[in-house]
């Protein structure tokens, strides 16, 4: 299958860390591979496909696993480790989509108002300025700088509407991480990630995890924050055709508001990260 | 404030409460519990307000009120001054709309299941879920068929009841479940009406009718 091998070398997430109990059987898919996580809450967890032991770790709260003996390194988010901040695992959404759907869904802007309507974004606001975005080789990411945009209620701890600023990261295929204008905190960023488990190249697991500055909302303020804003996506995202993303131009017609998405579904083409995309015009 | 909910905001259950205070336009004060992934709604607190362990839970006056059905005919005999909601004096159609609440949990038991499943990963015995599903909506369909030759555009009488706030949820979030509304085109311009009511509100998965948004600004 096309860019199989390719998505075997990354690590995927599969589970909130502890959040299985001993001996308990979690039986999920990966890459369209039958897995079973062994649950214990004390010791070490374990990964089976097929009766072999894969590799696992885990990172930003959530057990992650891959097919390969030498992985891609997992990707770095300093500000996990940064005091103060608070870690908030969201749960998992299914979403019938491919698992590349979701990531792009993430990095794009332009649909806020009409989706986050009053949330994340509203009209007459819709216009996205200019920003900037590139590949780059050294680390191998994405990565769009000086987005600006109106939002109404940027996060759970903004009062009234405000200007907000993302850098959008795409340090794996099927990994997106935005740094956004903390209301309650000028000067920092709160870093909110989609780590996304491709159940198949159709359908995928999406884990929204986020480490915030942010001491007067409670965890389940945040939490359903996230979900309500993940949720109003997915049903969207199960709408569009073809489930898989295309990487052929001649499939869709992007707009200047599309740079990340034109500089990801490039960068997916060059690096091979094929798994869940359709390369030819159909 | 009106009453106090313990809410989810993913919960087609806590929408009920929310969509009849938007449409009635009472505020209340909103609760956020961590029901996905935290299973707060089983802690030792929540457990002892209800032991059913369910969401939503509504404190109103000295009330604790933990059954959907109970919470929109409280809401509507203290806040629809005009009766329609709930029309107390008519046997006839409080006995209708008590057979739609009742169903309204058959919705919950099918196509809140199946949601939950295919959006939450919950284990859930999705074939039977879904053909219940299914029968559920078939249901619907007939009765809104049947209201819409005798020209009326709502589950009972000839104006929306708590009938139609209670069975609009898990209907309209049937296509999170994997059941599309294709095949039903009575549900189809209910689904419209219901989205059409003055201070309707939205929930994830349920969109607002887009050409009325700025009507009155």
């Amino acid at each position: 299958m096309a860019g199989l091998e390719r998505a075997k070398e990354d690590w995927y997430p599969i589970a909130i860390a502890g959040s299985t109990v001993d001996g308990e059987q979690l039986d999920t898919s990966l890459l369209g591979i039958n897995i079973t996580l062994h649950g214990d809450k004390d010791r070490e967890i374990s990964v089976t496909a097929d009766g072999n032991n894969l590799p696992v770790q885990t990172r930003y709260d959530h057990v992650w696993t891959t097919f390969s003996e030498n992985p891609r390194p997992l990707f770095d988010i300093p500000e996990a480790d940064e005091a103060g901040r608070v870690l908030v695992p969201c749960g998992v959404v299914r979403v019938k989509c491919s698992p590349l759907r979701a990531v792009e869904n993430f990095l794009d802007i332009a649909h806020f108002p009409f989706v986050h309507t009053d949330v994340l974004g509203a009209e007459p606001h819709t216009e996205v300025e200019p920003y900037d975005v590139k590949i780059d080789e050294t680390i191998d990411e994405v990565i769009a700088t000086k987005v600006k945009f109106f939002q109404p209620q940027a996060a759970k701890s903004a009062g009234d509407g405000i200007v907000t600023d993302y850098v959008y990261r795409v340090a794996a295929p099927m990994v997106s991480i935005l740094y956004k204008t903390c209301p309650p905190k000028p000067g920092s960023q709160d870093v909110i990630t989609l780590f996304v488990q491709p159940l198949d190249e159709e359908t995928c697991n999406v884990w929204p995890w986020m480490a915030l500055y942010d001491y007067e909302n409670s965890m389940a303020d945040m939490i359903s924050f996230q979900q309500m804003i993940f949720v109003q996506d997915r049903s969207i995202l199960e709408n569009q055709l073809p489930r898989k993303l295309p990487l052929d131009p001649k499939m869709e017609i992007p707009t200047r508001a599309d740079m990340t998405s034109i500089a990801y579904r490039r960068w997916l083409k060059r690096g091979g990260a094929i798994y869940g995309a359709l390369t030819e015009a159909v | 404030m009106s009453f106090k909910l313990y809410n989810y905001v993913l919960s087609g259950n806590c929408y009920k409460v929310r969509l009849f205070a938007g449409v009635l336009g009472i505020n209340y004060d909103s609760i956020a519990v961590d029901f996905h992934p935290g299973q707060e709604h089983k802690s030792d607190d929540l457990m002892q307000l209800n032991p059913a362990g369910t969401l939503p839970i509504m404190i109103a006056d000295d009330l604790v009120l933990t059954e959907t059905s109970a919470m929109l005919i409280w809401m509507a005999s203290k806040f629809d001054s005009d009766n329609t909601w709930w029309p107390a004096t008519d046997a006839a159609k409080t006995a209708a709309i008590v057979q739609w609440l009742g169903f309204s949990s058959d919705l919950t038991s099918t196509i809140g299941e199946a949601r939950l499943h295919t959006m939450l990963n919950r284990d859930v015995k999705i074939e039977k879920a879904l053909a219940d599903g299914i029968v559920a909506l078939r249901r619907i369909e007939a009765q809104l068929t049947e209201q819409g030759l005798r020209g009326g555009a709502w589950l009972v009488g000839e104006s929306p009841t708590i009938a139609d706030i209670a069975c609009f949820p898990y209907v309209a979030l049937a296509p999170d479940a994997g059941l599309e509304h294709d095949d039903y085109p009575a549900i189809r311009n209910w689904l419209y009406a219901i989205r059409s009511l003055s201070g309707f509100v939205t929930m994830p998965g349920i969109h607002e009718v887009h050409e009325l948004r700025n009507e009155g600004d």
